[in-house]
């Protein structure tokens, strides 16, 4: 299938606020204090808005988001990494909402197809980015051992963040200077945070990049395999 | 005024008696108690009581439909059912609040709940199974739940009665949504419309266990609806509901499984079979299909979440310092 540009950028950003919206999901009645089972399920809702909206503009979201295979879904493995502790999920959630943020605001700022669209997922972004803030800084400066749970759950998701910034075709951004910009926003949270800014390579499994390729980390299947079973089992209903 | 009425409330304990008089008159006008208010003792035992379980309920209640959320078969129906969970535990914060009012404290109730000394719904211990479970829940545990809360919309401690006002809202509109969803599997396929009646078949009586035991066997109900924290029996309210859910029941399409339901034209009201209170008992006591799941799934995220809200004590008390010291220098 040979897609035009707008329809691969749109399932590109689509899939990405789908999958995560999807693991946010996984803590409903797990989280550590009620206040944060109302703010994860915020999140993942405002998540689910835009990958609605988004795959609309690719397809038809069910479709979209219950027929294909895994080599068929188009985010970035950062997205679909396990919830681990909530630092992990904290650190995933400040790694990818501090990149959404930086790239929603170039969408809205020109005048392309996903404009309206960011134009209003920017504000939603900019509150996640300070709920993960907030709590890299709790997590971080708290305790002793939240400061190193925090610590490993950085080092461990940072090989997933150089694939953020490989370009997407159809999206009019510059790339370099956003991961500049990441970078900064990095070293000024986890700096506050007590934290060390990771030095391992940001390749990613497989290479940088390769979620956007389809090819993804083993436990995205078994994570599909739980979202698309009751659509597959019975094709053709309406929900 | 019966003898209960005043009886229990004035005082006997050495409490002046125009403070005593004084809750009674507020009570007998129709008119609220509030946080600062005197108040019985009992009052104030049989307040916390009945809003920490209703607060429990509903943070417990997102567990059978937070199963669905990963498994939700379209889209537009995950980010219902986000919302809802979404919902229920913002029901969950605001009861514990007005618990919280009454000299309650929350974390000592999260601590009663995870080992058994305070109850929640009984419903919340029965499994869900399909996906129109999802949807019966909307339509019969949020139906029961808003004919249960509406009357504490006049609840005579504010605080209650405020929360419930903003929570029946969204109830409501919870209820329409499980509705809707049966709606939908209705006109789709056999496979649809099979699930849907296993479902009603499955939740109907554990729904009407909701309201409690009989009037006759529920000792608290008559102190409760003098002090007018309860406004109605849980027979009357069983009643109104069945009388609410019958005619639904058949626009829907489905049977309500119980031989014993008939129009009564003589009492303008539906006869219906008697729920097994014994098993109504063994849920309460802890025996019922899901008791044991639910609380060690609470207990779970409470013990394994205690290093998250040590770290945030943690963080607040050094920007306390900080700010403290910023200030001194």
């Amino acid at each position: 299938m040979t897609a035009t540009a707008p329809a691969t950028a749109a399932l590109a950003l689509g899939d990405d606020a789908l999958v995560l919206s999807h693991r946010l999901g996984e803590w409903a009645g797990h989280a550590p204090v009620l206040e944060e089972e109302v703010a994860l399920a915020n999140i993942a809702l405002d998540l689910l808005g835009q990958a609605r909206v988004l795959l609309s503009m690719a397809g038809d979201e069910d479709e979209l988001a219950y027929l294909r295979e895994e080599r068929a879904f188009r985010n970035l493995q950062l997205v679909e990494q396990p919830n681990g502790d909530f630092a992990h999920t904290i650190a995933r959630q400040l790694y990818f909402s501090t990149y959404q943020q930086l790239l929603y605001t170039e969408l809205a700022a020109g005048d392309g197809p996903f404009a309206p669209l960011a134009a209003k997922a920017v504000k939603e972004v900019a509150y996640h980015r300070d709920h993960a803030e907030q709590w890299t800084l709790r997590l971080g400066d708290g305790t002793e051992l939240s400061q190193e749970r925090m610590q490993q759950a950085c080092d461990a998701l940072w090989r997933f963040t150089g694939e953020m910034f490989q370009p997407v075709e159809g999206l009019d951004a510059d790339w370099a200077d956003m991961e500049t910009r990441w970078l900064e926003s990095m070293t000024d949270v986890l700096g506050r945070a007590t934290l060390t800014v990771p030095e391992g390579p940001r390749s990613g499994a497989w290479s940088a990049g390769a979620g956007r390729q389809g090819l993804h980390t083993e436990p995205f299947g078994r994570m599909l395999a739980e979202m698309q079973h009751l659509h597959r089992s019975h094709p053709g209903a309406s929900w | 005024m019966s003898a209960l009425q005043t009886g229990s409330t004035t005082a006997a304990d050495g409490t002046p008696p125009d403070l005593a008089r004084r809750f009674d008159d507020t009570i007998a006008r129709d008119q609220r108690i509030e946080p600062r208010d005197w108040m019985p003792e009992g009052y104030r035992r049989t307040l916390i009581r009945q809003v920490a379980q209703h607060a429990h309920s509903e943070i417990i209640g997102m567990q059978p439909e937070g199963e669905w959320i990963t498994r939700a078969p379209s889209l537009r129906r995950k980010a219902i059912l986000f919302a809802k969970v979404q919902d229920e535990a913002g029901h969950g914060l605001y009861l514990y609040s007005a618990a919280e009012t009454l000299g309650a404290d929350r974390a000592d109730l999260t601590e009663r709940l995870i080992e058994g000394r305070q109850k929640y719904s009984s419903i919340f211990n029965y499994p869900t199974v399909s996906f129109a479970d999802v949807g019966v829940i909307g339509w019969f545990v949020d139906g029961a739940a808003i004919c249960n809360q509406v009357p504490l919309c006049r609840s005579s401690y504010g605080p209650y009665a405020r929360a419930m006002v903003r929570i029946c809202k969204e109830e409501s509109f919870h209820q329409r949504q499980g509705y809707e969803l049966l709606m939908t599997m209705m006109r789709g396929t056999d496979a649809q419309r099979e699930m849907v009646q296993d479902a009603v078949n499955r939740w109907w009586w554990p729904s009407l266990m909701m309201f409690g035991p009989p009037d006759d066997s529920s000792p608290n109900s008559a102190q409760s609806m003098a002090w007018k924290i309860k406004r109605h029996s849980n027979d009357e309210l069983r009643r109104r509901f069945v009388d609410m859910t019958v005619p639904q029941a058949e626009k829907l399409g489905v049977t309500l499984p119980d031989p014993e339901l008939r129009w009564n034209e003589e009492l303008g009201r539906h006869d219906f079979g008697t729920p097994d209170w014994d098993e109504l008992m063994r849920v309460i006591k802890g025996d019922g299909p899901c008791n044991a799941e639910r609380i060690e799934r609470r207990r779970t995220a409470h013990e394994e979440g205690a290093w998250v809200r040590e770290a945030a004590a943690a963080h607040a008390a050094k920007q306390a310092d900080r700010k403290k010291n910023g200030a001194v220098a």
